[in-house]
């Protein structure tokens, strides 16, 4: 099992949540973060004076799944996050020992994500 | 009562006593004339107040309909259109406005000032105090109207756009409208007939609807308005109660606007009114809540607001010219109008606050509802009663039809006009310094991109960013500098 950590602008979420709940990924979760990096802060003025912000707001998304989907997950990230511009921001792959679903008490592979439609709760 | 008419006559016999002169009759009721002419002065005063505090009005309900990254740029939008307006209708506007000239435009009162010869033959006269009162009256009046045009451009527009824009509107697009209606231009006789838009249903809400969808149509959607497939998705302004104060301060704001429009506290015009304005208002509120709720099953509370707005804005035409049954009606109307447009329209088109439904339908039902509703009490001079008392009572249906095609007219003049000239504008400031902020610019928001700082800083910036005293923290803090004591790098001093 992996966990699948990226920091991704706000305006890449919607696009990669869409593309990766059509392949199979709805479980995911979402932190609002404040970071920085190589981009520059950005200077805020305020009756006349200034104060530089060097931290940015950023979303840290968080995926855990299958070994075999992690190639998955990772293209679909860049595909939707990358604009070219600095600031876009860096994934980070973590191995993850164990799983369990709070509801039944379950663990491993089957709880990660979605594998039959009649899990889909209507 | 009783005791306070008996105070009057004491006093009134005292200033007999103590004046002398003042005991012959005609001279009294000279004075009498006067000091009612000085009231209704103050009343024109007191309503030119209110229809600027509208513009708190307009700050709050755009403010509470966007997002918390394009607040500040609401509250600059309001005070540089203010004040751009104001000198534009002074040197130019009033004068194509109310300066008399031809059916077009006037051609006296530029640069308004005292002694100031406005208006040509008969009905020249000299530039008097009370004039200076009617004057900014005219002004509160354009100025509403301008910022009724930023309702669609939220969160994109680029801030020199509001700039070039106010000053073409103050200067010569409300004031072409304003002369052709009320300042004796094409609009105030059409084969005998004038338009009746008692305070500016067309002149004032029309005209800024129609300037709105002029900037909508080449300014385009919000980033994320429309997915894939071009179905809009819904963009949450971020406060309801900014939106709810806004509204209600427009609310009371539009005693002013309407009652003001009389110029007179005298006779029984100036309080009906006020009530049929009230009576349109609350009716607004009725029709748009009860048609969301049978639609969606919930209550929502913008769609109550815009409701609010949708009632006043369509009892601003017939207010002065209906009786009271007919209010209610009018605001009813204007209430299901603006739900349903509101609806239509966010399919095609990205318009925040709903100033093309509000504004713009609702503006033109209130102009027709005078050819509808319109009283043979109270009409203007030369105008036929409604079409209603044409088929439910004895006035001339033809005459009656004649009168709801003048006012038709009127909505077709005022649209042509002002989209002609609003496009135009447009197409030439987006052709200059741009319309539209960059994409980037955007998603950052109006307020850093444009103003360089952010109208709610503790929600885009951490608090351990702050300036905090420490040579680390970038220097010493300024004096006022927020709340140094949250922060953890100061925890670690000495």
């Amino acid at each position: 099992m992996k966990k699948i950590e990226a920091f991704i602008r706000h305006e890449a979420f919607e696009p990669i949540r869409a593309e990766l709940l059509d392949k199979g990924f709805p479980s995911l979760s979402i932190i609002e973060a404040k970071g920085s990096g190589r981009q520059k802060g950005i200077v805020e003025r305020y009756r006349g004076s200034t104060l530089t912000v060097n931290v940015g707001p950023q979303l840290k998304l968080e995926v855990v799944v299958e070994d075999k989907d992690k190639p998955v997950v990772v293209e679909t990230i860049l595909k939707h996050a990358r604009t070219g511009e600095v600031g876009d921001g860096k994934i980070f792959v973590l191995p993850v020992e164990e799983a369990i679903r709070i509801r039944t008490g379950e663990g491993g592979e089957p709880v990660l994500q979605l594998h039959e439609e009649s899990e889909i709760p209507s | 009562m009783k005791k306070k008419l008996g105070l009057a006559v004491a006093l009134t016999a005292l200033a007999a006593l103590v004046l002398p002169g003042a005991a012959s009759a005609e001279s009294l009721s000279e004075t009498v004339a006067a000091k009612a002419s000085e009231l209704d002065m103050v009343w024109v005063a007191v309503a030119t107040v209110l229809v600027f505090l509208m513009q708190a009005g307009f700050m709050f309900l755009e403010i509470g309909f966007s997002r918390q990254k394009n607040v500040g740029t609401g509250v600059a939008k309001v005070l540089v259109n203010l004040a751009i307006c104001t000198v534009a209708w002074w040197a130019v506007g009033y004068g194509i406005a109310e300066g008399g000239g031809n059916d077009f435009f006037g051609t006296s009162g530029f640069f308004f000032h005292f002694d100031q010869v406005v208006g040509q033959g008969e009905e020249a006269f000299n530039v008097a105090g009370p004039d200076a009162m009617l004057m900014l009256f005219g002004l509160a009046f354009c100025a509403v109207s301008l910022a009724i045009v930023w309702g669609t451009t939220l969160e994109r527009i680029r801030f020199g756009a509001y700039v070039i824009y106010a000053i073409v509107f103050g200067a010569v697009i409300y004031p072409l409208i304003a002369h052709a209606v009320w300042g004796g231009g094409l609009l105030s006789d059409i084969g005998g007939k004038p338009v009746m838009d008692f305070a500016g249903s067309s002149v004032v809400h029309l005209t800024g609807a129609v300037g709105a969808l002029a900037a909508l149509l080449l300014l385009g959607a919000r980033r994320g308005k429309y997915d894939a497939d071009g179905k809009p998705r819904v963009i949450p302004g971020h406060s309801m109660p900014l939106v709810g104060l806004g509204v209600i301060i427009l609310w009371i704001g539009w005693f002013g606007f309407n009652g003001g429009s009389t110029f007179e506290t005298s006779g029984s015009f100036f309080g009906e009114v006020m009530l049929n304005t009230q009576l349109a208002a609350a009716a607004g509120v009725i029709g748009a809540s009860l048609a969301i709720w049978l639609k969606s099953r919930t209550l929502d509370v913008g769609m109550a607001g815009n409701g609010a707005i949708a009632g006043l804005v369509g009892i601003t035409a017939p207010s002065g010219f209906v009786e009271f049954w007919a209010a209610p009606i009018i605001g009813f109307v204007a209430g299901l109008i603006v739900v349903f447009a509101v609806l239509a329209i966010d399919k095609y088109l990205d318009d925040p606050v709903g100033a093309l439904s509000a504004h713009g339908l609702a503006g033109i039902w209130g102009t027709l509802a005078v050819g509808i509703f319109g009283s043979e009490r109270l009409i203007s001079e030369g105008a036929a009663p409604g079409v209603w008392y044409a088929i439910f009572g004895d006035a001339s249906l033809g005459s009656s039809l004649g009168q709801l095609g003048v006012q038709g007219l009127a909505v077709a003049f005022t649209f042509i006009v002002v989209f002609a000239i609003s496009i135009a504008t447009f197409a030439m400031i987006k052709a200059t310094i741009g319309l539209r902020v960059s994409p980037e610019e955007e998603d950052a928001g109006i307020d850093i991109s444009e103003h360089g700082m952010y109208g709610y800083p503790e929600v885009f910036i951490p608090q351990p960013e702050y300036s905090t005293g420490l040579k680390t923290g970038g220097g010493p803090a300024p004096v006022g500098s927020p709340a140094p004591a949250m922060s953890p790098m100061t925890s670690t001093e000495s």
